[in-house]
């Protein structure tokens, strides 16, 4: 398919009226970082994450410690007449969890009904969550389960997806392989327009949030 | 003719071809309020069409010639005026589009543009007017035209100054600002589309309790006026500028109900 | 994908006697429009970001060569395969050839619609595999054997009844009739699916040059069901989704949900770069991106390069009172509503599309929503020229024309005329004021009253008054 390739960028160039670019021109598209403009909101950004994601179905439950988690969790599942079995991401298999609570770190099967994962920031400006898939946080746990816990830290909230992106950009091994910004429930419109939740992902999001 | 004071401005009253054909009330309700505005206004008799009909129609040279025409007709007046928003947006907006990369021509069409104005425009936004000395009794709303809205940015200006009408009662209708399905020839080629989007617009009237629709374009109003007929409404249809020049008496565009 | 723009007349009469299509569409008119005005009211800045939008695909489209190239070389580096396709016969072949490698069997997809534009599905059943829509919609409308009629809510005309319909006949009873039960019988019958496909196949909303990802942006979740639980992801996208940075996304995730769907944001967002790496738990094996041209190198740097800005939002045709009236599928190909009756005709040729870029009355409704601000309506009367040029306008409009300008530049003869009509108008009249039936007009007549004139032109009462 060389061919095709040639043959198409050949066509943009002609179309373009010019030939490939000069190197130098090339390196200064190469070094373009630009700053568009951000969406201007107040500076509580743990408010404004709570409260955006929350208008869209989210849910919140606050903790003081890591070490509440299992508890919240278990409380969670408890409420919503969930068995005592979830895929629990890696980074949170450490944590004393109730005797009775089998776990696994995914991937997610098709009957998995509950998911406890990390997550690498939340991002104020929509109230969205950002989590990369590896090892510690397989993609299934993200979409597969009927409800999605995710444990985040008060410290992670970043403010705009640009605050976003420097995070991923940072992470070991370059951009991960999926990356996921989750904003909410799973959710349809395309009976007429009539919003129903829990499309084919989550039915519920559950945000721990840990202060 | 007799050269005018500075501090009277000499207008080209723009005939549009429909008004001059079926509402020439609406030509002497214009000529009265620009005359209100402290302009003279003269109608040059030689104008015809501004050749949007072409235009639309994907005849770019006849649309270009009928433009030189108006250009030269009106290019000597201090402004160029009519009480459409479609005729003068291609005045305004399409002649220097028209004549794009023409050295003698697209000075000439951009100077047009720069002092063409749709009367409502030119009252409110160049001559400042911010009321008239006109009685009106009845309950109104206002259907914006959407050249006259989208191209050319009417919207606070019909309603500031009709706000100003004594007895006029203004009511919104529910999507004022969505096309009423005239479009030119489209109301003749896709006549059943038309209709519909025609009959969603009346209903939004009916819905909006007013006894009278207003416009700022002819072509919108014979056309909502004419299925509002066909229905049997006895809302009245009338140009803004013949409310805003007292001058909408009788049954108003379309005639009487029955 | 098979075109029946030509009968675009006969379609839209027979859209406009459908109570039910009526029905659905009303709905849509309410919700995409009303939040979306909403939601734009409360954002000072977006029409801002109109402007940057429009700016960057702009410039985008200036390097196109180059962000592909760096956008190829990313995907490469992170493991996935690159294939660059002219037309549609060569995706659809670069797209089986993959499967049939992999021995496929099942094949779920995401919305893509490239994928309807390359007429990718047909193309894959005719081979025996087995084809699952997996978007809600679009699963809808496979059932029904029907193609999408809008491009980001293609079973935007079907009522909740007939949807009910479908799924009794595709998936047995008992006949279920609320939405909340259509929504978990799709989901638990889709949900098998995903985890037996082979190939997942999705659409890119956005491709970024500087990482080799491709985005695409969901309420449901079933592109990344799709994406993640198939062993091969193949990506289906138009060369023109190129955008630079993750700060280039980050500009159109503030500005793509808003226009499309009047929410802020979808629920998802996912960029997806590469396949699965070695301590992986889960994702694909094998990563390919299908770069498609299709006609899209053929509007660069000519009059019709601004379509190419095109985010595929839909704003235009929620906003098109056209579209509102007849729905989606009276256009005759994949893309529906302003949009479409410009592309349409330049993908598929301007013979067999006559219709599209007439039935629009120019009101400008569609460019005023679009987020990369494409002057849609001037598009549309491009297209109309180049009718005109070519010879494909109808005769009795050019001979209509050619009088309507013989007569205009003659004002005398202008004036003469326009008395004399102003005359008889009113004689047929009488005292009503308006004409009901007019022989050769029935086009206006059939369902709209002619108000008839006053009896004298205004330029004729002019001039009488004038003189002394």
């Amino acid at each position: 398919m060389t061919e095709a390739r040639k043959a198409i960028l050949g066509q943009i160039r002609r179309a373009l009226g010019r030939g490939p670019l000069a190197a130098a021109d090339a390196a200064v598209l190469d070094a373009r970082r630009p700053t568009h403009t951000r969406i201007a909101f107040d500076d509580d950004l743990l408010a404004r994450f709570v409260s955006r994601f929350e208008s869209r179905s989210g849910t919140v439950v606050r903790i003081g410690s890591l070490l509440e988690v299992p508890a919240a969790v278990d409380a969670y599942r408890q409420q919503h007449g969930l068995p005592a079995r979830a895929a629990i991401a890696r980074p949170l298999a450490g944590l004393s969890w109730p005797a009775d609570f089998v776990h696994h770190p995914g991937p997610a099967g098709k009957d998995e009904v509950l998911s406890v994962t990390a997550c690498l920031a939340g991002i104020a400006e929509m109230g969205s969550l950002l989590l990369a898939s590896g090892p510690d946080s397989p993609t299934t746990l993200n979409f597969v389960p009927d409800h999605h816990l995710i444990v985040l830290h008060a410290t992670q909230i970043v403010r705009h997806f640009e605050d976003a992106w420097a995070i991923l950009r940072a992470c070991p091994g370059g951009m991960p392989r999926a990356t996921n910004i989750v904003s909410g429930p799973s959710r349809t419109g395309d009976v007429e327009l009539t919003l129903q939740l829990g499309a084919h992902g989550p039915r519920s999001v559950h945000v721990i949030l840990v202060h | 003719m007799p050269s005018s004071p500075a501090a009277r401005p000499r207008v080209g009253l723009f005939a549009t071809c429909l008004m001059n054909l079926f509402r020439p009330n609406i030509g002497f309700a214009t000529a009265k309020l620009l005359e209100e505005a402290g302009c003279t206004v003269e109608v040059p008799s030689a104008q015809t069409c501004c050749g949007q009909p072409g235009y639309n129609s994907g005849d770019v040279d006849a649309a270009r010639a009928l433009a030189r025409q108006v250009i030269a007709v009106f290019e000597g007046f201090d402004y160029v005026v009519g009480p459409s928003g479609s005729c003068m947006a291609t005045l305004r907006v399409d002649y220097p589009k028209l004549f794009a990369g023409d050295a003698d021509w697209l000075p000439r069409a951009e100077a047009l543009a720069a002092k063409t104005h749709e009367l409502l425009s030119f009252l409110t936004d160049v001559r400042g007017m911010k009321a008239v000395a006109a009685d009106y009794a009845g309950i109104a709303t206002y259907h914006d035209s959407c050249s006259g809205l989208r191209s050319l940015g009417i919207k606070a200006q019909p309603r500031l100054l009709l706000g100003a009408v004594g007895g006029l009662e203004l009511t919104e209708m529910r999507d004022a600002d969505v096309c009423c399905g005239f479009g030119g020839t489209f109301c003749v080629k896709y006549p059943e589309i038309s209709s519909r989007m025609a009959d969603e617009k009346t209903a939004n009237i009916e819905a909006s309790g007013a006894d009278t629709l207003l416009g700022g374009d002819l072509g919108c109003l014979l056309h909502m006026a004419g299925r509002l007929k066909r229905q049997g409404s006895p809302v009245k249809v009338f140009h803004t500028a013949e409310v805003l020049a007292g001058m909408a008496t009788g049954e108003g565009i379309g005639g009487t109900s029955k | 994908m098979k075109v029946s723009s030509p009968q675009f007349k006969e379609k839209s009469v027979i859209a406009l006697a459908d109570p039910r299509l009526r029905q659905a569409l009303g709905q849509s008119r309410k919700g995409f429009v009303n939040k979306r005005a909403e939601l734009v009211g409360a954002l000072p800045e977006f029409e801002q970001l109109r402007d940057e939008a429009r700016d960057l695909k702009n410039h985008v489209l200036d390097n196109l060569d180059h962000y592909l190239e760096r956008y190829e070389a990313a995907v490469t580096a992170a493991g996935g395969h690159v294939h660059w396709a002219r037309d549609a016969e060569e995706a659809r072949s670069i797209i089986l050839n993959i499967c049939q490698r992999v021995n496929a069997k099942t094949i779920t997809k995401g919305k893509s619609m490239v994928s309807e534009e390359i007429g990718l599905n047909d193309a894959l059943e005719a081979k025996g595999y087995t084809v699952v829509e997996t978007d809600l919609g679009e699963y809808i409308i496979q059932l029904a054997h029907e193609p999408p009629s809008h491009i980001i809510a293609p079973a935007i005309h079907k009522t909740k009844e007939q949807v009910s319909e479908l799924f009794e006949a595709a998936h047995g009873g008992p006949r279920k009739t609320t939405v909340a039960e259509l929504v978990t019988e799709a989901r638990l019958v889709l949900r098998d699916k995903y985890f037996q496909a082979d190939v997942g196949i999705t659409g890119g909303n956005f491709l970024v040059a500087e990482t080799g990802s491709s985005i695409i942006v969901t309420n449901e979740g079933n592109g990344d069901l799709t994406q993640t639980l198939a062993r091969v992801h193949i990506v289906t996208s138009g060369i023109e989704r190129i955008v630079p940075t993750l700060e280039d996304v980050a500009l159109f995730l503030r500005i793509l949900a808003r226009s499309a769907t009047g929410q802020e944001t979808e629920t998802y967002t996912t960029l997806s770069t590469g396949p699965r790496r070695p301590h992986d738990l889960d994702g694909p094996e094998e990563y390919h991106v299908v770069l498609v041209d299709n006609g899209r190198t053929k509007m660069l740097g000519g009059k019709f390069q601004d379509m190419l800005r095109c985010i595929r939002c839909g704003a235009c045709m929620n906003h098109c009172p056209v579209y509102g009236a007849i729905g989606g599928h009276a256009y005759g190909w994949v893309y529906p509503g302003p949009m479409g009756s410009v592309l349409t005709p330049l993908f598929v040729g301007l013979d067999a599309t006559y219709d599209l870029p007439n039935a629009c009355t120019l009101n400008g409704r569609c460019e005023s929503v679009c987020p990369v601000r494409i002057p849609l309506p001037e598009l549309l009367r491009e297209l109309r020229h180049m009718q005109h040029q070519q010879g494909i306008r109808p005769q009795g409009e050019r001979r209509a024309l050619g009088a309507w300008r013989f007569v205009a530049e003659r004002p005398g003869l202008y004036q003469f005329a326009n008395r004399l009509a102003a005359r008889v108008l009113k004689g047929l009249g009488g005292s009503t004021g308006r004409i009901a039936s007019l022989p050769f007009a029935g086009a206006w007549t059939d369902s709209r009253d002619m108000p008839a004139p006053e009896g004298k032109t205004f330029l004729e009462l002019w001039q009488a008054r004038s003189k002394p």
